[in-house]
């Protein structure tokens, strides 16, 4: 079940948006989004399939991994297309029952919102699928560094990251065997209504909990005895540079949202 | 000689403050300690739960500050705020559980961590994290994921995080008290060889006093005062005294020391197997041929046979794959046959990795068979899934650690879960809880408790009697004494002999030990890349040495002793195993 979600997921492979700094991708994935809230034509969106279908060919990863990952937001996808179809009020009316009525516009929005969501999750999903979580939040905590000045945390939101993507698959271990240890006590997870169900899960939730609190007790003495003491003075083992490859991705999608913005304007 | 801790007359008292703020308990964990530790030594730290161990090491570590006393690092005085990165970059410390000291997703991201926080320039640190994690062997595993190690590389990569910030000691608290026998082994060989190679101090805490063997200096440690302070030579002499203090003695002084004990003349100051081999084969050496007679009548030892021919447990051709059809397919199990008497204590051993978890995860349900069939009495447990509940109250499971699983707010209502679970009536589930609790040896006194205040010897006796008060037919037991101090471990297997004895239950044991095997179980099963290697009796397992060690196991010590006194030409037999047996051998012809 868990497993079925690619999306977040990194798919280590060789290829030049694996190389990319992570900076960039980051920065890219935003113009892209940009781009894609701009857009408003078919041609617009037929250069838009072009350019991503370019860099799902270029990132090297499969393409059925990343259709994987759409299957999961399948649900999200589909309500918003009924919602469109449903209710755009329209003109043309293709079908009425009552209230409801299907309208030509409400079918042209509700594709177009459909394929802009598909167009989202594929460009953000490519991101992370690219990106190793440990270069995505260095890249992160680098693209905060100027903000530190007005507040905000750069160096503890980029910490806090790299501990909860060590510690997911420790606490989903845990979690699996504390809950075979009270099923084994005769625990039932699976039945009854949902207040039953609630209050089934105390048994797996106060083991689960008391021992998050231990292994962050024990963490932080651990990263004491290392020296840790905040990002002042901290330097990096891998020092991210901004090579040609990097100025390259940056003017093509400086180049996309352009097109995008004359398109429209035209 | 240069000095590189030295503390006088430290006391540390931890302090509880109830909700109000207002100090509710005060407890002084050390008691005026006075060290001092040479540069390059290899020190041993020993002492039950509660000694006063593992806050000592802290202190070493500036974790934690004396209350009382001095505590310098190299001159540095732990109390100095001035000191502190400075005495932490000397002294590292390397924790009990590996899961929780590794902060990166990336092994070589992590040991940078220390060097990372020192603010070393990047390329010193690329060369520094090379040569540490060339240190402890592990370069090829630079790229990996931790979480997907085993608990030995694990350790091994928390003491190259270490040794990249270039220490002059090492402190490890108990860094092989959640390793199996394998994983241990690739610890201690590190620690040692970075102590002889590199001369990094070592303070080395643990419990298992085979490691501490190996120290050039160990201390004992008993209610925060050092009670012994010596080679291991002397300390582990003093075979009662450690007795006395609830602490273990290597196997083959324990054999030297009764033996001593039924007045042969031995040293009782032996620790290795390798001293008491020589030391009992000059003895014998010269009567060699005489003596060949009485060893070939020496008694046969009886083997506790069970008569019930009742299969409790039948399981055939049990098979299960993980993520099957998936490219991470793995064989966990292949083609399992087994049966398992009413009434009988069976011992399950193989490394980590082999199908023992797997394999008993089956036994009551919570994992389904890829292929094959288990039986329950005579009872297919996968035909009705309805009734896989009730499957669950006839065999009981005691996961590892099973502590962690408590949730309720005193001891009596954990305990209760199970039974309430089965419908049962309030007067019965009471009558139970009372009944398990008296089992594992917990006073009334602590039925009102929270689990949680509770030491971890008596929270596992707690966890236990919460499967216990379901009266399973057969209780599983995955690792039960993982972790314990000698004293607890006594304790736990005890109360399992107990249980086999008066209840007459059938006993799955799982361990690593292979000692607590020979002295518990009817029959032992070996398992070894999902099938099952080797069965039979202890003596017959325990006989295909080779065998096992090619699987990574390991005999028990005594047998190693009898093997090597054979192989002298000795001629006794090869297939003891417990001390008891191996004084009742040896002493005829030693006297």
């Amino acid at each position: 079940m868990l497993r079925d979600i690619t999306i977040g997921q990194y798919y280590p492979v060789d290829s030049v948006l694996h190389k990319l700094d992570a900076r960039v991708k980051i920065l890219s994935t935003f113009l892209f989004i940009t781009a894609l809230f701009i857009v408003d034509s078919f041609v617009g969106y037929g250069i838009i399939f072009f350019f991503l279908w370019a860099v799902v060919y270029l990132s090297k990863v499969p393409s059925g991994f990343i259709f994987r990952g759409l299957r999961g937001i399948m649900a999200i996808i589909l309500i918003t297309v009924g919602i469109n179809v449903f209710m755009t009020p329209g003109e043309q009316i293709l079908w009425e029952f009552s209230f409801i009525k299907i309208s030509i516009e409400g079918i042209y929005a509700a594709g177009l919102i459909a394929t802009r969501l598909i167009f989202l999750i594929t460009g953000s999903s490519l991101l992370t699928l690219t990106t190793s979580p440990i270069q995505l939040t260095d890249g992160i905590e680098s693209l905060l560094g100027p903000f530190k000045r007005i507040g905000v945390p750069a160096h503890e939101i980029a910490m806090m990251m790299t501990i909860a993507l060590r510690f997911i698959p420790t606490l989903l271990e845990e979690t699996d065997k504390i809950m075979k240890a009270q099923m084994a006590r005769g625990a039932d997870f699976e039945t009854g209504g949902i207040i039953k169900r609630a209050r089934s899960l105390i048994p797996l939730l106060v083991p689960l909990f008391i021992s998050a609190f231990r292994r962050a007790d024990e963490l932080a003495m651990a990263m004491e005895a290392r020296c840790y003491r905040g990002g002042e003075n901290r330097t990096r083992m891998k020092q991210a540079v901004i090579q040609k490859r990097d100025h390259k991705a940056l003017a093509v999608m400086g180049l996309l949202v352009i097109m995008m913005i004359l398109l429209r304007i035209l | 000689m240069m000095t590189m801790i030295a503390s006088s007359g430290l006391v540390y008292e931890y302090i509880r403050h109830n909700e109000a703020g207002h100090i509710e308990e005060k407890y002084q964990a050390l008691k005026g300690i006075d060290l001092d530790i040479t540069k390059g030594q290899f020190i041993a730290i020993v002492g039950h739960n509660g000694s006063g161990k593992s806050t000592l090491a802290k202190h070493m570590n500036a974790i934690l500050h004396p209350t009382e006393g001095t505590m310098w690092i190299k001159g540095m005085d732990t109390k100095d705020s001035h000191f502190l990165w400075d005495i932490r970059q000397t002294a590292g410390m390397v924790f009990q559980n590996p899961d929780n000291q590794i902060i990166a997703t990336i092994v070589e991201e992590d040991v940078a961590f220390g060097p990372e926080n020192l603010g070393i320039a990047p390329q010193e640190i690329r060369l520094r994290v090379n040569n540490a994690l060339a240190a402890v062997e592990m370069q090829e595993y630079m790229q990996h994921s931790p979480h997907l190690l085993s608990g030995g590389q694990k350790q091994r990569i928390a003491i190259a995080g270490v040794l990249a910030m270039k220490p002059e000691c090492i402190v490890l608290d108990e860094p092989t008290a959640m390793l199996d026998p394998s994983g241990r082994k690739e610890v201690i060989e590190t620690i040692y060889k970075l102590n002889k190679e590199e001369n990094i101090t070592i303070i080395l805490i643990t419990h298992y006093m085979e490691e501490a063997v190996q120290a050039d200096r160990v201390i004992v440690m008993e209610q925060g005062h050092i009670v012994l302070d010596g080679t291991p030579r002397e300390v582990f002499g003093q075979v009662q005294r450690i007795k006395e203090l609830g602490l273990d003695v290597p196997q083959a002084t324990e054999l030297a020391y009764q033996l001593q004990q039924e007045g042969v003349d031995l040293p009782s100051d032996l620790l290795s197997i390798k001293e008491v081999v020589k030391e009992i084969s000059l003895k014998m050496m010269p009567f060699q041929e005489t003596h060949i007679q009485t060893i070939q009548s020496a008694p046969e030892l009886e083997c506790s046979v069970n008569k019930a021919t009742e299969h409790s447990i039948k399981i055939c051709d049990l098979t299960h794959i993980y993520s099957a059809n998936t490219p991470f397919e793995k064989a966990a199990l292949q083609s399992i046959h087994l049966e398992i008497k009413k009434g009988e204590f069976l011992g399950l051993i193989g490394h980590t990795g082999s199908g023992k978890s797997t394999l008993i995860q089956h036994l009551n349900g919570l994992l389904l068979p890829t292929r094959g069939e288990i039986f329950i009495n005579g009872e297919n447990i996968h035909k009705d899934k309805s009734k896989l509940r009730q499957i669950r109250q006839k065999v009981g499971l005691v996961f590892q650690y099973p502590e962690h699983q408590l949730f309720e707010m005193t001891v009596f209502k954990d305990v209760a879960f199970g039974p309430e679970n089965m419908g049962l009536s309030k007067e019965e589930v009471k009558r139970r809880v009372q009944e398990a609790l008296y089992i594992v040896g917990l006073n009334e006194d602590l039925y009102e408790k929270s689990p949680f205040e509770l030491s971890g010897g008596q929270k596992r006796r707690v966890a236990i009697a919460g499967v216990l008060a379901m009266q399973p037919e057969v209780l599983i037991l995955d690792e039960p004494t993982a972790g314990l101090d000698p004293r607890g471990r006594d304790e736990i297997l005890g109360n399992i002999r107990k249980l086999h004895e008066a209840l007459g239950i059938t006993v799955i044991l799982v361990s690593h030990s292979m000692e607590d095997m020979a002295k518990l179980v009817d029959r032992v099963l070996v398992m070894d890349q999902g099938q099952i290697a080797l069965t039979g009796t202890p003596r017959q397992v325990f006989h295909h040495v080779d065998r096992l060690e090619a699987m990574g196991l390991a005999i028990p010590q005594i047998s190693y002793i009898m093997h090597a006194l054979s192989e002298l030409g000795i001629s006794v037999p090869t297939d003891l195993f417990t001390i008891k047996e191996a004084v009742k051998v040896l002493k005829p012809l030693l006297k």
